[in-house]
């Protein structure tokens, strides 16, 4: 349900590719010689550390545009930031630092979903005053002497909230992903896990042991093939049925904008006996009405799925992950979790801000704050979208998705639209090859709550501007008024204009 | 003359085939149509392909029965109810509603309290809030960080620093962002669990020497070198790396660095560090285990060490040469994935580390403590002190095991509790039991029990019987790879054997606590132990 290109569009890209890679093998040798040489003077005939030729497509393209990430800033990531400029004379090799600072840049790029990345109002008090009652730090871990009353505290709201019978906090996020599917599946079980899974994901999958195999993004034809196919014939060589298949999917798809087709998963999952593992690292709060995720967007009982994963980092403005589900996962994991026994627990001010935040979006503050950021949020959402299709941009993901991918295609494009867009005051995350296909290079805007009409508003006029500038309007459709599009239940990713 | 022999042949058959009886010909007919046959035909028939039918399919789905996602857990289970603190976990702590001294947090140096740490906190925290909502490379990079970076590098004299948001990630990340498939570390068994997940990511081939054992390392690396002399193309390209701890975790013992750095040299195996416990501690500054040796600080490939313990925020860093370090900002895993360290808890390193370059003094006070405590605690009839005397985290451990694993938990966990009632906070060491590759298992016999590293010896003995029972065939150069082997290969529950972990209550040593409490913590602990042991 893609929009596509002209086909000369997408030649025109491989092209460009081909160019870049052709010129870079020039390059390259020179580089990676003189880096070759710079590492065998330190390391005296060792085995060198790492290829260059490992990373050459990253290393050699990156480096020329790399000027448009890590940039550091000196502010809250609210809608609007604080760059620190910088500069670099020889090719983004080694940058300077002015020492100048770019106010007010229009952030487009942070994951503040909400608008609780802020440094004054409720959450900030509260995690001010147990930041000087508590300290920092921990110092130990859950299972030993790390598990304060805070982190029990913050359990009990997150279940309340994700409406499970319990749930429980991780330090980190990706951790979170990575330190407790080993916990859940080990040999013997199948994970399926869809293509455009987290880097987390993938990790945790690998080193719980299990089988893995791998679905086409949010394809239910494929999944269902995988599942029926696994419990026809059972593991590979031995034959032994599996002990169990757990289903590894995100709400919505961080590079993507998609939304998972959570009631067929679920469908799926029931009909076949399978368990399902939902990643809310981006959804929760940012989708459904009163902001419980992409459960609750689509209007179903947490219940039927087993892992309740997500994190705190974006839309709560905090840091770390959890886990909700059954109690006795619940209780399982606090046993089992690697996190639990050798990891040190959250920072007591990290929790608070979390705790405050979470009340806020469930309206236990007393104030109707939270739910009017997950209102403005979708709208927000739906404007921008809905506007930046006008104009003509190739934009992927389900229009309720705050995530929104503008298509670049050409990797020649990735640097030149990150910089324009910083020359006029907007900053924009854009992603190339390996985190997207080759030919599909992207910028994304992540919406928040905290942008204003007119903030979108001043986004739009120069992204077109730059849209117009670089070409990227590759759109062959025009925007057909929503009440004349055919309606098709099974299509949730609705992008065919 | 030859063709001319091969012509009259010729004419000779067509004679007699013309002569030939009409019997024969029909049998040699008959024969030569067989052979054809057998020819063309399938000598056997393949697998039967009889495919599934939907039905069938229906039935087998309709059959299938998955485990439960979780065994159910007892709710007795030692890990399951999780002491509560109330209140900061600093010196004074409330565990379960009573207060206690803390003897169990890796609050080493007393800074989690620390008012000015707290005020560098704030301070952050009003500035840029609490969560940095993105990962380094996408608005996630805050001065801060750039800051604490810089600050860590000239602190431990390292070129670079690159920091983690997560402690744990930082090592597991940082291994496997090196070494890779086919490449080759030497590690020693009593490393710690996040090294073990690193190495498991890196899917590299494992082995494992003996707890701090040179020779066995050594006797490793040899053997290596001459596997790699038969096959010196697959050795230019195959990566050699020795993982140790500066003050092991699991032990609270040190390693012995100036042997490993010749050993790097010698073989060529790059040396990674991890130094969780030792920064911060161990030195005349608190640099860690290369100050502690003296030795320079380059001949050490990678540091790496949290930000949990000493510094008493969150998360981690590594620290080296640039050509080293910056590899990790494209393929650190746990660095490009994950959402950078909130402000508020780099403010609070930074600060931290300004009180340890203003307090010198102050390691050596540690130092001193942990000799005291260690002292003391000689002698406790039942329990032996396992670990370094400058170690500010060690272990007691049983001196004779009860034979059960279960039973040994209960009565360590009896003495913990009573050092509890009476206001000394301690926590028995926690491991994951299945995950931990290679428990040992409960033994009864006590001559070798008294050793200090009985797995050591459980893991001689089934090496032993691998070789006499499992392997009889096996070449002797294979062994020491095939109960270590690599972890890669070994399934997440297994229980080979290879790191072990043995039972232990751990004490844990911070400037903040006084000659007396250190006193009272050690008389507790022994009339404890002799109450509930004897």
């Amino acid at each position: 349900m893609r929009p596509e290109p002209g086909g000369c569009c997408c030649r025109r890209t491989v092209r460009a590719n081909g160019c870049v890679a052709n010129g870079e093998v020039r390059n390259g040798y020179v580089r990676s010689s003189a880096a070759a040489a710079a590492a065998a003077a330190a390391g005296q005939d060792f085995v060198s550390l790492y290829q260059d030729f490992e990373n050459f497509y990253t290393r050699n393209l990156y480096m020329r545009i790399r000027d448009n990430w890590n940039r550091p800033i000196c502010s809250v990531p609210g809608a609007r930031v604080d760059i620190m400029e910088r500069q670099s004379h020889d090719y983004n090799w080694s940058f300077k630092y002015t020492g100048n600072i770019i106010k007010g840049v229009i952030n487009m790029g942070s994951y503040n979903y909400l608008g609780f990345a802020r440094n004054t109002g409720s959450c900030q008090e509260a995690a001010a005053k147990v930041l000087e009652e508590y300290g920092a730090g921990v110092c130990s871990t859950r299972q030993e002497i790390g598990n304060l009353d805070k982190h029990e505290e913050l359990e009990e709201l997150v279940a309340r909230f994700l409406g499970v019978e319990a749930a429980m906090a991780y330090g980190m996020g990706f951790a979170t992903n990575s330190m407790n599917i080993p916990a859940l599946v080990g040999k013997g079980c199948l994970i399926l896990s869809d293509e455009l899974n987290h880097a987390s994901l993938v990790l945790g999958a690998r080193l719980s042991g299990a089988t893995i195999r791998i679905f086409k993004h949010n394809n239910m034809q494929s999944l269902e093939k995988l599942l029926k196919d696994a419990i026809v014939y059972g593991q590979p060589r031995t034959r032994r049925p599996w002990k169990k298949i757990l289903i590894l999917v995100e709400g919505i798809y961080s590079m993507e904008g998609s939304i998972v087709r959570l009631p067929e998963v679920i469908a799926l999952k029931k009909k076949y006996k399978a368990y399902l593992y939902l990643d809310e690292a981006h959804s929760i709060g940012a989708l459904g009405p009163t902001g419980r995720g992409v459960v609750e967007y689509f209007g179903l009982d947490p219940e039927d799925v087993d892992v309740m994963m997500g994190t705190f980092t974006k839309s709560f403005g905090a840091s770390g992950g959890y886990i909700g589900g059954k109690k006795e996962l619940i209780d399982y994991l606090r046993t089992h979790s690697h996190s639990a026994v050798y990891a040190t627990s959250l920072s007591p001010p990290v929790v608070e801000q979390i705790i405050t935040s979470m009340k806020c979006i469930m309206g236990q503050d007393g104030t109707s704050l939270g739910k009017e950021c997950v209102q403005q949020l979708a709208e927000n959402t739906r404007y921008f979208r809905r506007r930046l299709k006008e104009m003509g941009f190739i934009i992927y993901g389900n229009e309720d998705s705050p995530v929104v991918p503008l298509m670049l295609y050409m990797p020649a494009k990735i640097g030149a639209f990150g910089r324009e867009m910083l020359k006029r005051n907007i900053g924009v995350v854009v992603v190339g090859f390996p985190a997207t296909p080759i030919i599909e290079s992207r910028a994304r805007f992540c919406l928040s709550a905290a942008h204003t009409k007119e903030i979108l508003d001043t986004a739009l006029k120069e992204i077109d501007e730059v849209g117009d500038l670089l070409q990227l309007k590759y759109s062959r459709h025009r925007l057909v008024p929503l009440l004349d599009r055919p309606f098709d239940e099974t299509t949730y990713e609705e992008t065919e204009d | 003359m030859a063709t001319a022999t091969e012509q009259w042949v010729l004419v000779e058959m067509v004679q007699a085939l013309y002569e030939a009886p009409a019997y024969h010909l029909i049998l040699e007919g008959i024969l030569i149509l067989w052979i054809i046959r057998l020819l063309f035909s399938k000598t056997y028939k393949l697998q039967e392909r009889s495919d599934l039918t939907v039905k069938e399919k229906e039935e087998l789905i309709e059959e299938w029965q998955p485990e439960p996602l979780v065994p159910p857990v007892p709710k007795d289970h030692p890990a399951l109810n999780y002491n509560i603190v109330s209140g900061p976990p600093s010196h004074k702590t409330v565990v379960n509603g009573k207060e206690c001294i803390n003897f169990a947090s890796f609050n080493f140096l007393g800074l989690l309290d620390n008012p000015r740490v707290k005020a560098a906190a704030l301070a952050s925290l009003k500035k840029y809030g609490v969560g940095t909502c993105g990962p380094r490379g996408f608005y996630g990079t805050f001065d801060v960080h750039l800051d604490l970076e810089d600050r860590l590098a000239k602190f431990m004299k390292t070129e670079e620093a690159i920091i983690y948001s997560y402690g744990f990630a930082t090592i597991a990340s940082a291994i496997p962002a090196y070494s890779k498939r086919g490449d080759i570390v030497f590690v020693d068994r009593a490393a710690c669990f996040a090294i073990q997940k690193g190495l498991q990511a890196s899917r590299s081939d494992i082995k494992l020497f003996k707890h701090n054992d040179m020779a066995d390392l050594e006797r490793l690396l040899k053997e290596q070198e001459i596997e790699d002399q038969k096959n010196p193309r697959k050795a230019r390209v195959t990566r050699r790396f020795i993982v140790v701890e500066g003050l092991y975790m699991n032990t609270g013992t040190i390693c012995p660095l100036p042997e490993l750095v010749k050993l790097k040299y010698k073989y060529k195996a790059r040396i990674f560090l991890e130094e969780s416990l030792s920064f911060g501690v161990l030195g005349e500054h608190g640099r860690g285990v290369t100050e502690h040796y003296g030795i320079n600080i380059d001949d050490i490939d990678l540091i790496s060490a949290n930000m949990e313990n000493a510094l008493a925020s969150i998360g981690g860093f590594c620290c080296g040469r640039s050509f080293v370090i910056d590899h990790q900002r494209l393929s650190g895993q746990g660095y490009c994935f994950s959402a950078s360290l909130p402000p508020l808890l780099a403010a609070a390193a930074i600060e931290a580390l300004n009180i340890m370059e203003e307090n010198p003094g102050i390691f050596a006070v540690l130092k001193e403590k942990c000799g005291q405590i260690h002292k003391a605690l000689q002698g406790i009839s039942g329990l032996k002190v396992v670990g370094e005397s400058l170690s500010p985290a060690f272990h007691l451990q049983l001196e004779e095991s009860t034979g059960s694993r279960e039973q040994d938990v209960r009565l360590l966990q009896e003495i913990v509790d009573q050092c509890m009632n009476r206001s000394i906070a301690l926590t028995q060491a926690r491991y994951l039991e299945k995950e931990e590759k290679c428990l040992p298992p409960p033994r009864v016999f006590s001559g070798l029990e008294t050793s200090r590293f009985i797995w050591e010896y459980r893991v001689q003995a089934a090496e032993e019987l691998e070789r006499r029972v499992l392997r009889p065939g096996a070449k002797s150069g294979r062994l020491q790879e095939s109960p270590l082997g690599s972890l890669n290969a070994l399934p997440a529950h297994s229980a080979r054997p290879g790191f072990g972990r043995s039972l232990c209550i751990r004490v844990v040593v911070t400037v903040e606590q006084t000659e007396e409490e250190l006193e009272r913590a050690a008389s507790t602990i022994k009339e404890v132990a002799q109450a509930v042991l004897l």
